[in-house]
């Protein structure tokens, strides 16, 4: 590894302080702080109902943080406070894309239509906000055909060409998860947010999948992971936030987190006999 | 399947008799006080009633029969042919298009462009304007306004009930300012749409954040305020009046359809006077506005905007989370939508020569939408083929003075003109819920273009 | 003081009128999800068949007490159209259950414009006059109640005190709000989804029979085209309330009795209506889901 490359590792890309969000009188994350690093996979782990899902919500502006600091430094060094842009712009200016728990694709158009839309802010600008457009400028022409470009790239990396054509709605449920990640993919983000990526998954799809994160992050883009699976989490990530209620209990590597007690008793914590099951693989060095 | 077939049979006649007498009784309870007792006024003004059960007898035993005729055969034989279809296992696909099927597009078009000077050969100058006016203009004003609303309904999933305001901001944008300033039509109707698209903004922009019913009523409600507004703003809109002595377009600036002008379009070619010029003349150019409208609609979809309007129908929600600003992306659509409104309101203001809020009740907009779900959301072809059937239907049934001889002289075939438009409606959509054209095309593709079928789209919760 | 007070009462009764149409539209929103437009029409048929059965009772019997046609009346025009909603769910919107959720409205604005003209091809055009039902009215000092005003206004209270009851104490209500909730789980309960959504357009249908009952002895004429403002009127009313709301349709309603009268009284009558809907626009601009509506959540 070069010596750039170490540098940009060690950089925070997001930065998560003191963010809390209630919900009446349900304080779903309570004062939770958090860093990831540009280049690393960081896995945010917990829980059902731990609020893995609302820390995303807010960082990507669907929800608005009740208090809390969300700063997300670009490449070049632009930072921006998340919570304080609206939704869009956290992916159109800051450059953050987020897939969803429940697979949320525009079922009703095609696979490739879907990487489209995807880069609708850069081709919106190619077409002159469409005035230019409909006049048939070259320049447009230009851009839509790299954005065509840029979709095969993710269609191939995805391992979707074959169903480029094919209604999104139309794919089996592995796909469709990829197929989500490409889209996120082609709105050129720094960085990446999964929700569940591997949920509901057989082996041979999850495997697929490891293989597309991987190829992503080699491509520049951080991510930042919500995962229930300990076995995926473990073998890609680079760096584990533990959440319980809301609130951080254990935050380092997949080492770290995996022979912290707390995170032991409490994300395996329902049956005491499984958690000395665990414990017995821990000491087997099985997992 | 171990009865015999006689059995079966005699079972199913059965079962038929006794849903018709349910049918029957139904009916009978159905109509019984308004088919069977007529209430009129007599010589004192007094309302009074007197019993029509012959009438209603009409009524009941064709509620019968239709319903043993349906359980009896044509339930039967719909079941046989989905099972004979499901045991040879084929799909439909025909993937052997004809000649006709491949350039549909095509002689639809050239059919238009030939169908005044048709109509003119068929049925002389002046029986032509039948055909040139009240089905031609009538129904491509239709197919403009569906094109127009299908923007903001069938693409950008918006349901709008109320888009028969901005037609008319159109319409009276050209009637007054043609009167008041006297400026021309070709000035107008770009105005009007303008004008049109600037209220779509204004209205749009407070309420696009309303989600599904929310959105729908509100529209409504201004489409309401919009004609009210008309009816009472008396000192400018003349109220329930109406605005009568608009001017006609002309040809281009050219030449002008007024009889008394020096350049008489009519004096000019040498022809015998008459209004069936002008009718033609208008044909052409709401057929040349439908054109601009459908160019329109295929360009944008294939343009980002376009796409951003689909996908908003699609996902709101995965909408924004790609970067997409979904409140300027919905007021496009509203705007686009509103503009195609207002400049077919021009056209209408023009074609009339009058104007009156009357034209611009909540039946017109609840009509074009209807046309929009019914032809198939978001596809150009189904829409002009259900704006034909729906439009063009029911104006055969002013045509059809036959029936006054089966009748008698008192039957008004008109006045059943809208209960077959409502039933229609209502038949079409229950054996056909996507419409005519259910399947989307594709705006890209790398390999083949694949129509995608109505069940993986959706409708839009905005 | 006195002239604002009469207006109150002038647009309780309106509003009155309104909340029970409006509650039609709400329950069956609320348990299938649609905009039932063909209900303005069903009070519409509700008042013609209140006012066929009352020219044929003042026929037959001509010295009948009134309180006994009026409830003769009320009950035969709530027979039709609790028949008609059931029919028409049955035929136009059953089949489209599950289905585009744009194709039902569309058949029931078909089914709007069916019935409207069903009663004008049948009982013709013009406007149907009735001499006047009750005429006794009260004077309190400068106000004047009409024991009209008291009729309606009493039936609506005692109606909706047994809709209350029905739909929150019995086993019906139960149904009808587990369908509401998730019809699919409630079916798996053993709830008949199909006879609980039946039951509800024939509630809907008998109140809006009752308001049409009432609307006639008020106004003391119908029409073939009455069903579509009071229709929307009501429509607004349950939209302004909150959709699925029971409460909220009556004040919707209420809500906008008052507008209509006191904006009448105090500014142009010509506006009113424009009043009414501006007042809509606002409320769900600042409140998107309606005054009782529950906030729509946006689960992620
Ligand atoms: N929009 C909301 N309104 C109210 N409560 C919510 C909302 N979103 C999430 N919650 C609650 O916040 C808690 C955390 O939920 P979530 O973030 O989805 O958990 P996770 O993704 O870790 O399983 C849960 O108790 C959930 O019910
Ligand atoms: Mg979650």
């Amino acid at each position: 590894m070069t010596l750039g490359t170490n540098v940009m590792k060690n950089e925070t890309i997001l930065k998560v302080e003191h963010l809390s969000m209630r919900f009446g009188g349900l304080m779903a994350i309570d004062d939770f702080s958090f860093d990831a690093k540009r280049g690393d996979i960081t896995a945010l782990i917990g829980p059902n109902g731990a609020g893995k899902t609302t820390v995303f919500n807010c960082i990507t502006g669907f929800y608005k943080p009740t208090m809390g600091m969300i700063t997300l430094t670009q490449r070049d060094g632009d930072q921006y406070l998340l919570e304080r842009l609206r939704d869009f712009e956290i992916t159109k200016v800051a450059k953050v894309s987020r897939t969803f728990q429940n697979i949320r694709l525009f079922s009703g158009l095609t696979v490739l239509e879907n990487l489209l839309v995807a880069q609708h802010n850069a081709l919106m600008k190619a077409s002159g906000y469409t005035v230019l457009g409909l006049l048939g400028l070259p320049a447009y022409t230009k851009a839509s055909a790299a954005a065509i470009d840029k979709a095969k790239y993710w269609l191939d990396k995805a391992n979707l060409t074959e169903r480029a054509d094919d209604p999104a709605g139309d794919l089996p449920y592995g796909a469709q998860r990829r197929l989500e990640i490409a889209r996120a993919m082609c709105t050129g983000p720094e960085l990446l947010c999964l929700d569940e990526p591997a949920a509901g998954l057989n082996p041979r799809e999850s495997a697929a999948l490891n293989t597309l994160l991987h190829s992503i992050r080699d491509d520049g883009a951080s991510i930042l992971l919500i995962e229930h699976d300990m076995s995926v989490v473990m073998e890609i990530s680079d760096h584990v936030v533990v959440l319980e209620y809301g609130q951080k209990i254990s935050d380092g590597t997949p080492d770290h987190v995996k022979n912290d007690p707390k995170v032991i008793a409490a994300y395996l914590g329902v049956e005491d006999d499984e958690v000395e099951q665990i414990e017995e693989q821990l000491d087997e060095g099985r997992i | 399947m171990a009865q015999s077939p006689a059995t079966e049979n005699s079972g199913l006649m059965a079962q038929a008799v006794k849903e018709a007498l349910v049918a029957a009784a139904i009916s009978f309870g159905l109509f019984v006080l308004y088919v069977g007792i007529e209430t009129y006024q007599d010589i004192n003004n007094a309302l009074v009633w007197r019993t029509r059960w012959g009438l209603l007898a009409i009524f009941v035993v064709i509620a019968a029969v239709s319903r043993f005729v349906v359980v009896g055969f044509i339930k039967p034989h719909l079941d046989k042919r989905k099972r004979d279809k499901a045991k040879a296992g084929i799909p439909e696909v025909s993937d052997g298009k004809t000649f006709f099927q491949r350039n549909f597009l095509k002689l639809a078009l050239v059919g238009l462009l030939i169908y005044p000077p048709l109509s003119v050969m068929l049925a002389g100058t002046q029986g032509s304007l039948k055909y040139v006016d009240n089905f031609g203009i009538q129904i491509l004003i239709y197919v403009m306004l569906a094109w127009g609303l299908n923007i903001v309904v069938g693409l950008a999933g918006l349901l709008d009930l109320g888009y028969v305001a901005f037609y008319a901001v159109g319409a009276y944008s050209y009637a007054l300012l043609s009167q008041q300033f006297g400026l021309s039509f070709w000035v107008l109707l770009p105005l009007s749409g303008i004008l049109a698209a600037f209220w779509g903004i204004i209205l749009g922009f407070p309420v696009l954040r309303l989600r599904g019913d929310y959105l729908a009523i509100v529209t409504l409600a201004f489409g309401e305020i919009i004609r009210l507004v008309l009816i009472n703003w008396t000192d400018v809109t003349r109220g329930t009046f109406g605005i009568s002595g608009i001017p006609k377009a002309s040809f281009f600036g050219i030449w002008s359809f007024d009889v008394g002008a020096d350049n008489n379009f009519t004096k000019a070619w040498g022809l015998s006077m008459s209004s069936a010029y002008y009718k033609i003349f208008l044909f052409y150019l709401i057929l040349a506005l439908c054109m601009l409208t459908a160019y329109v609609t295929i360009k944008l979809r294939r343009m980002p905007i376009g796409r951003a309007w689909e996908a908003l129908r699609e996902d709101e929600i995965a909408c924004r989370s790609l970067g997409i600003n979904t409140v300027t992306t919905k007021l496009t659509a509203f705007a686009i939508g509103a503009m195609i409104g207002g400049f077919a309101g021009a056209f209408f203001a023009t074609r009339q020569g009058f104007v009156s809020p009357e034209s611009f009740v909540f039946l017109e907009s609840a009509v074009i939408l209807a046309i929009v779900v019914l032809g198939g959301m978001g596809s150009l072809t189904g829409i002009a083929i259900a704006a034909i059937v729906m439009v063009g239907g029911t104006e055969v049934l002013r045509e059809m003075e036959f029936l006054k001889h089966v009748f008698g002289p008192d039957f008004t075939p008109e006045l059943y003109r809208m209960l077959l438009f409502g039933l229609a409606m209502v038949v079409v959509m229950v054996f056909k819920p996507r419409g005519f054209v259910g399947s989307r095309e594709p705006t890209a593709f790398l390999k083949e273009r694949k129509a995608v079928s109505g069940s993986f789209t959706k409708e839009g919760h905005g | 003081m006195e002239y604002f007070v009469q207006q109150l009462i002038n647009g309780l009764t309106l509003g009155s009128i309104y909340g029970l149409i409006a509650i039609g539209y709400t329950m069956v929103y609320g348990i299938i999800g649609m905009i039932n437009f063909a209900h303005g029409d069903i009070f519409m048929l509700g008042a013609f068949a209140a006012l066929i059965v009352f020219l044929i009772l003042t026929s037959f019997f001509a010295g009948i007490p009134v309180a006994l046609a009026l409830l003769v009346m009320l009950i035969i025009a709530m027979l039709m159209t609790s028949l008609w909603n059931w029919t028409i769910e049955r035929v136009a919107y059953r089949p489209l259950r599950g289905s585009f959720r744009l194709a039902p409205l569309i058949t029931a604005i078909g089914m709007s414009i069916v019935l409207s003209n069903f009663i004008q091809v049948t009982q013709g055009p013009r406007n149907k006059p009735i001499p006047s039902l009750v005429t006794d009215v009260y004077h309190f000092g400068n106000i004047t109640i009409s024991l009209k005003q008291i009729i309606i206004i009493a039936v609506t209270a005692v109606l909706l005190t047994i809709f209350w009851y029905v739909v929150n104490k019995t086993p019906l209500g139960r149904a009808q709000r587990a369908t509401e909730q998730d019809r699919k789980m409630a079916a798996l309960l053993g709830v008949d989804v199909d006879r609980t959504i039946s039951i509800t357009f024939i509630m809907g249908a008998a109140l809006a029979a009752v308001a049409g009952t009432m609307y006639l002895m008020y106004y003391g004429v119908a029409t073939f085209n009455d069903g579509f403002i009071p229709g929307v009127k009501a429509f607004t009313a349950a939209v302004l309330g909150g959709i699925g709301s029971l409460p909220g349709a009556v004040l919707g309603g209420l809500l906008i009795g008052l507008i209509e009268s006191l904006w009448s009284a105090y500014f142009t009558i010509a506006y009113k209506d424009v009043a009414t809907f501006a007042l809509l626009a606002f409320v769900l601009i600042f409140k998107p889901t309606g005054i009782l509506g529950r906030p729509e959540v946006e689960k992620v």
